[in-house]
C-alpha cells in the first residue's frame, strides 16, 4: 500500500496530523481522523470491498450514506464485532480490524462468483420450483442454502460495547439538521420552544457545503454553521449528532439512536445511546435519497450515485475517480459534473436522457468544456470488476457510442424520505413531477419539510422549514419568531426522471435491488407469474428485503412494474412504512438496563444467603429453598427439615405471600362477595380459609383472611397470584361495585412473615410474645391477635400450611431481620431451625393442601378440586353463575385424588401422565396427569396429587403413572389426597 | 398441475429465458354464484378451497380477498410449525396439521421449504420443567413427539446459547419436539393458491366483501366491492377480523384483535439450527435460511386494527433474545411488523358452522394460525362439504362458550388483563 | 401510545394493563346461560372507537375509562371509573 499519504482537505477531514491506523483483511491501512471506511478506501483508489448476495458479484461503494446496499463488511473494534455494517458508515478508529464478508477466500477473488456466470438459473424464487425431491433431501439442500445465504457473521463473544437508553422530553423535535431541519429549529428555538434536533451525519449541513447559493447574503454553508452554533449556545436546544431517527410511535413517541464513536468523545462512553423522545410537536426534515439509473451492469463497482461522489470531494477531499461520465436525467447531474470537474477530475461527458436541459446548467457545463449529450440513453456499463466505460445510445438515432472512463457518475433523480412520515399512518403520493413519491397531508403534531416533503429549491427548503418551525412552537403555545430568509440561488431545478426505461436492455444484469441481486428480468417474471402485487413482487423477488431496506431499489423497483405493465405513469403504491429508518443495534434497543429482570428480596434474604440456603426464584422473589448441611445430599435436607418440622419445630420464612389489607364499613360485603365461602359471621380475632374463583367458575386463589376488627380484614394470597387478586378486587370495587364503602391496600411489602410451625411451636412463641396469651383456649386454631414480640409490634395468626401446630408472626418489614434473628436465637435451645419451600411444599402435599395454579390448575371448579362444600349456596358470589354451565356437570372431568406407588420402594415419575392399568399403557392417551410429586418421609414412600378423570369415584384403583420422556413407569393406587394425620388432630393443638 | 415445477422444468426454462412460466394463479373475475364462496385470500382460506376440491370434489369454489392473497397474518408471522400442544383436542389437531405438513411440498408441487430442526423451550426453573414434562408426557402417550431435555444436550443443539448458571435465571433443562420446526410463509400461500386455481377454483383478488346476505336464517351470498355473489356456502377466514365479517350476519363472537409483533435482523450465516423459546424471557427465536434471526413474543395486549405495535415490546423481546444469545447484541433489527390476531377468550380456535345456515367460520386462531394452515382448511373443506365438523374440528366450535367446555390451554381464563 | 391518568398526568402506554372493553364488561342479569355467557365470554371487539378499561399497575393502580380508537390509537377521553356513572 502507499506509504505517501496524499495530502487532502475536505469538511471532514484535513490531512497533516495524526494518522488513523487500521487493517482490512488484515492488510494495514492508513487514513485520516474523520475518514470513514468508505472515503479511506476510496482514497487509495480502492472500491472493490463486498460480495452480491446472491450471485458474488464485485461490489464497490456506490453512495456516501446510510443507503449504501452492497458495501457490508464487518468490524472488530476494542473485543466488539459488528457484521453488516457499510463501509460509508464506519467511522475509523485506530485499531480497527475490518474484514470483508461473504467472500472466500477473497473479496477479491471470491470462488463463488462462479454463481454470476449460472445467473439464469438462479432467477427470483427458483427456491420455490425446485429442491423438493427426492423425498427427505430438502434438509441436504438447506444446509447449503444456508450456507450460502446471509452475509456477515454472528460474533463468538458477547460485544464489549456498552449500551445505554434515555428518554427526553421536548416541545419541539426536528428531524435532521440539513437547510430545512437547522431552519425549522432555529423557527422553534427562537421562538422560545424547547427543540431537540437530531442529525444522523457527524456534523450538520453537510449538504450544503457545495451550494453556491447565499442566504441572507451568506454563502450557505456559512448560514448553517452559523445557524448550528447558535443553536447549540441555546440552553433550551439539545443539538445531537451522529443520531439516527428510528422511528415514530403513536403520539410522537420517537426513537433515536446515537453513535457516540463517531463524536471523538473522550473516555468511557456507551458506543451507543438510544434515545426515547416525547415531543408535543415532531418537524421531519430527514432528506431524499438518490436514484440509481437503470442500464446493464449498473453494479459495477465504480459506478456511484452522482451526489455522493460530490460528498466525497467536499467532505473528504477524496476523487472516486479520474475520468468521469456523468449520466443524469435532471440538471442535478450538470451540477455535480461540474463540481467534479472543479475538483479536478476529468469529465469525458454528460449524458441526458432529456432534449433539453435547463439554461444555466447547460452555461456551466459547456463554459468547462464538457461534451453533452443530449437525448442519450446509458444501456450498458462496461469492465471487468471495475467500469471501465459506458455504451451509450442515442434515443433519436439509436446509435451506439462508446465512451472510456473509470467513473460513472449516475442520478435518476431523489426519492423523499417519506418513512418517518409513513410511520404515524399518513398517507403518501406519487408525484409525476419528481417520479416518486412524496408525504400526502399529514397526521395532527406532524411536519414535514424539505426534500423529504418532495420540495428541492433551496430557497423553499429554507421556507418550509422555517414555517413547519413555527407552526410546530406556535401549536405548543409560544411566540411565532418569523423571520423571512432571503435565498439566492441559481441552481434551481427539479429533480426529474427519466421518463423511461430504456428499450432493448439486458435485463439479466440490469440491477434494480442491488444487494438481493434482483434484476428487470426477475421483476418481468414475477410479473408474469402472478406477483404482480406491490408486497408480493416485494417477497417472491426480495426487492427491497435487504439491509438498505429498499431505499435505492423500491421506487425503480415500482417503476420497472409499471412500465412492464403497460403504465409507465401510474406507479403503485409503494409497499408499508415501518420503524426502523435504518436498522437498529439490538443491543442498543436493549439498552443498559433493560437486560436485568427485578430481583425481589424479604427482608430476611441476607441470613438465608449466609445461612448457604439454596435459593429458588418464584416470580421475581427469591426464596430459600432448602438450608443443606454439610454432607447431605437436596433430599436429605428435605427430608430432615420435614420431619423436624413434624416432630419438633421450623422457622420458614413466608413473607412473599400476599396480604391485602381492606377496610371499610362494606368490608365484609366484598370479602363475602369474592369468597364461595361465607364470612359474614366471622368473629373479630378469627380468621377463615378462603376459596375465590375467577368469574368463569374456575379457581383463581385460595388463603386465610383474618378478621381484625369490625370492617378491617387481612386477606391473605399465593406468591404467584396476588397481583390478580389484587387486581381482581380493585376492578371489582371501581368498576363494577362502585358503591361499596371500602379501600384495599396491598401490603405485602410491608409486612415481614414467618411460620413457626410444629408441636413445639407454642413454647417457642410464649417465651418471646409480649401481651398477647398464646395459650390453646387464647388462640385457637385460626385465631388472630396483635401485640408484640421480642419488642417488636406484631400481628399473630394461628395459621397453618404445614398441618401442624403453626403461628404465623407478622411485624413490619423493617423489624423483619430482627425478628428473623431472634426467633432463631431464642427457638434454638428447645430446638428450632429453619426450613425452606421445599419441605413446605412436601408438608403440604402430605395434608393434601392444593396450590392453585398448580394442581387446581387454572380449569379447575370447586368440585373438581373437592371442595365443592365449601360453596355456601345462599349467596352471589364471583363465579357463582357459571357454576351453573353444563361443562361443569360433564362426566369425567378431572377430579383432584392422591396417588401412592403400589409397590412402596418406586418413585412416581415427575410430570407423569396417568393411564388406565392395561398391557398397552404405552399408547394409552392419557386421563389424567400428576400435579405435585414429593417424598414423604412420613409416609416413607413417594406421594403425589393429580388430576384424574372421574378421580373420586376411582379410590382404590390402581392406574399407572407413565413418564415417556424419562422412560418411567409405575403402577400407582387412588387414594384420598391427603397422607399425615387425617384427622387434623395437630391442627387444633 | 397444468405446470410443474421441477429441477430440469427450472434448467429447460433457464435456458428459453423463463419466458414461459405461467402465472401461479389467474388473476380471476367474480362469476355470479358460485357452489361456495370463501372470503379471505390467506393460508386458511386458500388451504380450505384447495381441499375442497382436491378432497370433495367441490371445484366451483371463489376464494375473496379484498387485497393480495397471504397478505394478511400469513405474511406476518414468524413461521414456526409444531404440535407440541397439552390439550386434547388441539394435541390432535395440530399434530394431525403437523403431519400434513410434512407431506405438503409434494402435494402442491411448490416448495414450502419445510424445515423440521426442532423447536425448543428453554426451562428456567424445576418448576417450569416439570411443566414441559407434563406437556410432553401427555404429548408422547398420544403419539406425538417430544423430549425432556438436559442442559448438556440443549447445548449441543444450541451451541451459542448461553447456558452459565450464573446469569440472571440459569436455564436449567428444556424440551424439544424434534417435528417442529418452520416453514416459508409466503410459499404456503402462493402453493396453496397454485394449486388450488389449477383445479378450477377463482382466487379473485381486491375484493372486499362489504356485507352478507342472509335470507330467512341461511345465507344466500355475499356483497362485494366487485358487486353481488350469490352462494348457499359461505366460510369465513379472516384472522383478525372475524369479528367483522361475523357482525353481517348478527354474530357475535368470542373474539378481541390484538397485536403480535415480531422481527428480524440483518442476514447472517448460519447461527441458530432450531427453534428456540423462553417463556420467562418472553421470547422465541429462529433463523430463516435467508440468514435472518426472527424474534417474536407476546402480544402488545390491548385490542388493536392497527397492525403497529408499540416500542416497549421490541425493547422486551430484544433483551430477551440478547439474554440467551449476548453476542447479538452487534446486529441489527432490520425489519419489524406486527399482525392482527384473533385471541379468543379461552386461547383455542373456533372451527365450524354459524348459527346462520351455511355460514361458517374459521378463526380464533390465537398464535396458532399459522401452524394450524393445512389442518384448518382441511377441517373447514370437511365442514363445508358435510355441513358438519369433522372430529378434528368438532370441540372448537362457537357453542363451546354456552355450555362452558372452553379449551383452555394455559389455564387462564376469560379476561385479558389477567393472563 | 399516552395515557393520561388523572393521578399521575400522561404516561406511557406500558404503565397500564388492559382491562378489556367497558362494554363488555357489564354486570348483567345472569339468570339464563345465554346472558351469562355473552358477559363471560363474547365480546364487541370494535373496529373504531372504543370505550375500554385500563389499569395503571404501575403506578397509582387506579381503574380507568379510555375512549380510544382501535385502528388510530387516538385517545379523545380518560377518567377514574369511580367517576363514570
Amino acid at each position: 500500500m502507499t506509504t505517501v499519504y496524499p495530502s487532502r482537505s475536505g469538511e471532514l477531514v484535513a490531512s497533516g496530523g495524526e494518522v488513523v491506523r487500521f487493517t482490512f483483511d488484515g492488510r494495514p491501512m492508513r487514513a485520516l481522523p474523520g475518514d470513514t471506511l468508505a472515503s479511506a478506501l476510496l482514497a487509495e483508489g480502492k472500491h472493490l470491498c463486498a460480495r452480491s448476495f446472491k450471485l458474488h458479484r464485485p461490489r464497490g461503494i456506490m453512495s456516501a450514506g446510510y443507503e449504501e446496499p452492497s458495501a457490508l463488511v464487518s468490524v472488530r473494534y476494542r473485543g466488539t464485532e459488528e457484521p453488516n455494517t457499510r463501509a460509508t458508515q464506519i467511522v475509523l478508529k485506530d485499531g480497527m480490524e475490518i474484514r470483508s464478508q461473504h467472500a472466500w477466500p477473497s473479496v477479491e477473488h471470491d470462488a463463488f462468483s462462479i454463481l454470476n456466470r449460472f445467473g439464469r438459473f438462479l432467477p427470483a424464487g427458483f427456491y420455490y420450483k425446485t429442491f423438493m425431491g427426492p423425498k427427505g433431501a430438502w434438509p441436504f439442500y438447506e444446509k447449503i442454502i444456508r450456507h450460502m445465504a446471509g452475509l456477515g457473521k454472528v460474533p463468538t463473544e458477547k460485544p464489549n460495547a456498552e449500551y445505554e437508553s434515555t428518554y427526553a422530553h421536548c416541545d419541539v423535535l426536528v428531524a435532521g439538521a440539513g437547510a430545512a431541519g437547522l431552519s425549522a429549529a432555529i423557527a422553534a428555538a427562537r421562538s422560545g420552544a424547547r427543540v431537540l434536533i437530531a442529525e444522523d451525519q457527524v456534523e450538520a449541513g453537510l449538504g450544503l457545503i457545495g451550494s453556491q447559493a447565499t442566504i441572507d447574503g451568506l454563502p450557505a454553508k456559512i448560514w448553517a454553521k452559523q445557524l448550528v452554533e447558535e443553536l447549540q449556545q441555546n440552553p433550551h436546544v439539545r443539538f445531537l449528532r451522529a443520531t439516527t431517527v428510528v422511528g415514530i410511535y403513536d403520539h410522537n413517541f420517537i426513537v433515536l439512536a446515537e453513535r457516540l464513536p463517531e463524536l471523538n468523545g473522550k473516555g468511557n462512553q456507551p458506543s451507543q445511546r438510544l434515545w426515547k423522545v416525547r415531543a408535543k410537536e415532531a418537524v421531519f426534515a430527514i432528506g431524499a435519497v438518490e436514484r440509481p439509473l437503470l442500464f446493464a451492469n449498473n453494479d459495477l463497482p465504480g459506478v456511484m450515485l452522482a451526489g455522493s461522489v460530490e460528498a466525497y470531494i467536499d467532505r473528504f477531499g477524496v476523487r472516486p475517480g479520474s475520468s468521469v461520465v456523468v449520466a443524469t436525467s435532471h440538471d442535478g447531474g450538470y451540477y455535480s459534473a461540474a463540481r467534479l470537474a472543479a475538483s479536478g477530475i476529468g469529465v469525458v461527458a454528460v449524458v441526458d436522457t432529456r432534449e433539453q436541459a435547463g439554461e444555466g446548467a447547460m452555461r456551466e457545463v459547456e463554459a468547462l468544456g464538457i461534451e453533452v449529450l443530449r437525448s442519450t440513453e446509458v444501456i450498458e456499463a462496461k469492465g471487468r470488476g471495475h467500469v471501465e466505460g459506458v455504451r451509450v445510445r442515442g434515443r433519436r438515432n439509436g446509435k451506439y457510442r462508446s465512451l472510456s472512463c473509470d467513473l460513472l457518475a449516475v442520478s435518476g433523480g431523489w426519492n423523499p424520505n417519506v418513512h418517518l412520515h409513513a410511520h404515524t399512518r399518513a398517507e403518501t403520493v406519487y408525484d409525476s413531477e419528481i417520479g416518486s413519491f412524496r408525504p400526502g397531508p399529514t397526521k395532527p403534531h406532524v411536519y414535514n419539510a424539505g426534500s423529504c416533503n418532495g420540495t428541492f429549491s433551496l430557497s423553499d427548503v429554507v421556507k418550509e422549514g422555517h414555517l413547519a418551525g413555527l407552526a410546530a412552537a406556535q401549536a405548543c403555545g409560544y411566540e411565532p419568531a418569523s423571520h423571512v430568509w432571503s435565498v439566492s440561488d441559481t441552481r434551481n431545478f427539479i429533480p426529474c426522471p427519466p421518463d423511461r426505461v430504456p428499450e432493448g436492455l439486458n435485463e439479466k444484469r440490469t440491477f434494480v435491488d442491488f444487494q438481493n441481486d434482483v434484476t428487470i428480468a426477475d421483476i418481468r417474471l414475477a410479473n408474469r407469474e402472478s406477483y404482480s402485487a406491490v408486497e408480493h413482487l416485494k417477497r417472491y423477488t426480495t426487492l427491497g428485503m435487504g439491509t438498505d431496506q429498499g431505499k435505492l431499489g423500491n421506487v425503480n423497483g415500482l417503476k420497472v412494474l409499471s412500465h412492464i405493465q403497460g403504465q409507465p405513469d401510474a406507479l403503485p403504491a409503494p409497499t408499508t412504512f415501518r420503524p426502523p429508518f435504518t436498522p437498529l443495534t439490538f443491543g442498543a434497543i436493549a439498552g443498559g438496563e433493560r437486560a436485568h429482570h427485578p430481583l425481589r428480596r424479604t427482608a430476611a434474604h441476607d441470613f438465608h444467603e449466609q445461612a448457604g440456603a439454596m435459593p429458588v426464584f418464584n416470580g421475581y422473589w427469591q426464596r430459600p429453598q432448602l438450608y443443606r448441611r454439610p454432607g447431605e445430599t437436596d433430599l436429605q435436607a428435605v427430608n430432615r427439615e420435614v420431619l423436624h418440622v413434624r416432630s419438633q419445630v421450623g422457622l420458614i420464612d413466608v413473607s412473599t405471600l400476599g396480604k391485602i389489607d381492606i377496610q371499610g364499613s362494606d368490608a365484609v360485603e366484598l370479602i363475602e362477595r369474592v369468597y364461595i365461602n361465607g364470612f359474614r359471621k366471622l368473629k373479630v380475632g378469627h380468621g377463615r380459609y378462603g376459596v375465590m374463583l375467577r368469574e368463569d367458575g374456575m379457581l383463581l386463589d385460595d388463603g386465610v383472611t383474618v378478621r381484625l376488627g369490625e370492617n378491617h380484614f387481612l386477606m391473605s394470597a399465593s406468591t404467584g397470584h396476588i397481583q390478580e387478586v389484587y387486581e381482581h378486587l380493585t376492578n371489582l370495587l371501581q368498576t363494577k361495585w362502585k358503591d361499596l364503602d371500602v379501600v384495599v391496600t396491598d401490603v405485602t411489602e410491608n409486612w415481614f412473615t414467618c411460620a413457626l410451625a410444629g408441636p413445639k411451636a407454642r413454647d417457642v412463641l410464649e417465651g418471646l410474645v409480649e401481651n398477647i396469651d398464646v395459650s390453646k383456649e387464647a388462640l385457637p386454631f385460626l385465631g388472630a391477635a396483635s401485640g408484640r414480640i421480642a419488642g417488636m409490634p406484631a400481628r399473630i395468626f394461628r395459621i397453618s400450611f404445614s398441618g401442624e401446630l403453626a403461628y404465623e408472626i407478622n411485624v413490619p418489614s423493617n423489624y423483619g431481620a430482627a425478628l428473623w434473628a431472634k426467633l432463631l436465637d431464642h427457638g434454638k435451645e428447645m430446638g428450632l431451625s429453619p426450613y425452606g419451600t421445599e419441605a413446605m411444599g412436601v408438608l403440604r402435599v402430605e395434608k393434601g393442601f392444593f396450590i392453585v395454579g398448580r394442581d387446581a390448575d387454572g380449569r379447575s371448579t370447586p368440585f373438581d378440586i373437592g371442595i365443592g362444600r365449601m360453596i355456601n349456596r345462599n349467596k352471589h358470589f364471583v363465579g357463582s353463575d357459571a357454576l351453573q354451565l353444563s361443562a361443569f356437570a360433564d362426566e369425567g372431568r378431572r377430579q383432584l385424588i392422591g396417588l401412592m406407588p403400589v409397590d412402596k420402594s418406586l418413585p412416581i415419575p415427575r410430570g407423569a401422565s396417568l393411564v388406565p392399568n392395561t398391557p398397552d399403557f404405552e399408547k394409552s392417551p392419557p386421563i389424567g396427569f400428576v400435579t405435585s410429586m414429593v417424598y414423604s418421609p412420613h409416609t416413607g414412600c413417594y406421594i403425589a396429587l393429580a388430576l384424574l378423570e372421574g378421580g373420586r369415584s376411582r379410590l382404590g384403583e390402581k392406574v399407572i403413572a407413565v413418564a415417556p420422556t424419562a422412560s418411567k413407569h409405575t403402577l400407582v393406587e387412588v387414594v384420598e389426597p391427603i397422607f399425615v394425620d387425617k384427622e387434623g388432630v395437630k391442627l387444633h393443638a | 398441475m397444468k405446470q410443474r415445477y421441477s429441477f430440469p422444468a427450472l434448467v429447460w426454462n433457464a435456458l428459453r429465458g423463463h419466458r414461459d412460466w405461467a402465472p401461479a394463479w389467474r388473476k380471476a373475475q367474480p362469476r355470479k354464484n358460485y357452489d361456495v364462496i370463501i372470503i379471505g385470500g390467506g393460508g386458511h382460506g386458500l388451504a380450505t378451497a384447495y381441499y375442497l376440491a382436491k378432497i370433495h370434489g367441490i371445484t366451483n369454489v371463489a376464494v375473496l380477498e379484498r387485497a393480495w392473497i397471504g397478505g394478511g397474518n400469513t405474511g406476518r408471522n414468524t413461521t414456526i410449525v409444531r404440535s407440541n400442544y397439552f390439550l386434547q383436542p388441539n394435541s390432535d389437531f395440530y399434530d394431525f396439521s403437523l403431519r400434513l405438513w410434512e407431506g405438503l411440498t409434494s402435494e402442491l408441487n411448490f416448495n414450502i421449504m419445510l424445515s423440521q430442526r426442532g423447536v425448543i423451550n428453554l426451562c428456567h426453573s424445576q418448576a417450569e420443567l416439570e411443566t414441559f414434562a407434563r406437556r410432553y408426557n401427555s404429548n408422547r402417550q398420544r403419539g406425538v413427539d417430544g423430549e425432556i431435555l438436559s442442559v448438556a444436550e440443549i447445548k449441543k443443539l444450541i451451541p451459542h446459547l448461553d447456558t452459565s448458571p450464573d446469569v440472571r435465571l440459569p436455564i436449567v433443562g428444556g424440551a424439544i419436539q424434534r417435528r417442529g420446526g418452520t416453514a416459508r410463509h409466503d410459499a404456503v400461500a402462493w402453493g396453496y393458491a397454485r394449486a388450488a386455481d389449477a383445479l378450477g377454483v377463482d382466487i379473485i383478488e381486491n375484493c372486499e366483501v362489504t356485507g352478507l346476505h342472509i335470507d330467512h336464517g341461511a345465507i344466500t351470498g355475499v356483497e362485494t366491492t366487485l358487486g353481488t355473489i350469490k352462494a348457499p356456502k359461505v366460510a369465513i377466514a379472516v384472522a383478525g377480523h372475524s369479528t367483522q365479517l361475523a357482525e353481517m350476519a348478527g354474530v357475535r363472537l368470542p373474539i378481541e384483535t390484538h397485536l403480535l409483533q415480531a422481527m428480524v435482523s440483518e442476514p447472517v450465516k448460519p447461527f441458530l439450527d432450531t427453534m428456540v423459546s423462553s417463556a420467562t424471557h418472553h421470547v422465541y427465536l429462529s433463523q430463516t435460511d435467508k440468514g435472518e434471526l426472527v424474534v417474536g413474543g407476546q402480544i402488545d395486549g390491548y385490542n388493536s386494527f392497527s397492525q403497529r405495535g408499540a416500542f416497549y415490546r421490541i425493547e422486551d423481546i430484544t433483551s430477551g433474545a440478547i439474554a440467551l444469545f449476548p453476542q447479538i447484541a452487534s446486529l441489527r433489527m432490520l425489519r419489524k411488523w406486527a399482525g392482527a390476531v384473533d385471541m379468543t377468550m379461552d386461547g383455542s380456535p373456533i372451527s365450524g358452522k354459524l348459527p346462520v345456515h351455511g355460514l361458517y367460520l374459521d378463526g380464533g386462531w390465537c398464535y396458532g394460525g399459522f401452524k394450524a394452515t393445512p389442518a384448518a382448511g382441511w377441517c373447514m373443506a370437511h365442514t363445508i362439504a358435510h355441513d358438519e365438523p369433522h372430529d378434528l374440528n368438532r370441540q372448537f366450535s362457537l357453542d363451546r362458550f354456552r355450555s362452558g367446555r372452553v379449551i383452555d390451554e394455559r389455564g387462564a381464563g376469560n379476561s385479558p388483563w389477567l393472563h | 401510545m399516552l395515557i393520561n391518568c388523572p393521578f399521575c398526568g400522561p404516561r406511557a402506554e406500558n404503565e397500564f394493563v388492559f382491562g378489556g372493553s367497558s362494554a363488555d364488561n357489564c354486570e348483567v342479569a345472569t339468570e339464563n346461560t345465554t346472558a351469562l355467557t355473552d358477559y363471560l365470554y363474547f365480546r364487541n371487539n370494535p373496529k373504531g372507537w372504543n370505550i375500554e378499561y385500563w389499569v395503571h399497575r404501575h403506578g397509582c393502580q387506579s381503574w380507568l375509562e379510555v375512549e380510544r380508537h382501535t385502528v388510530t390509537h387516538e385517545i379523545r377521553r380518560t377518567q377514574l371509573t369511580k367517576d363514570h356513572p
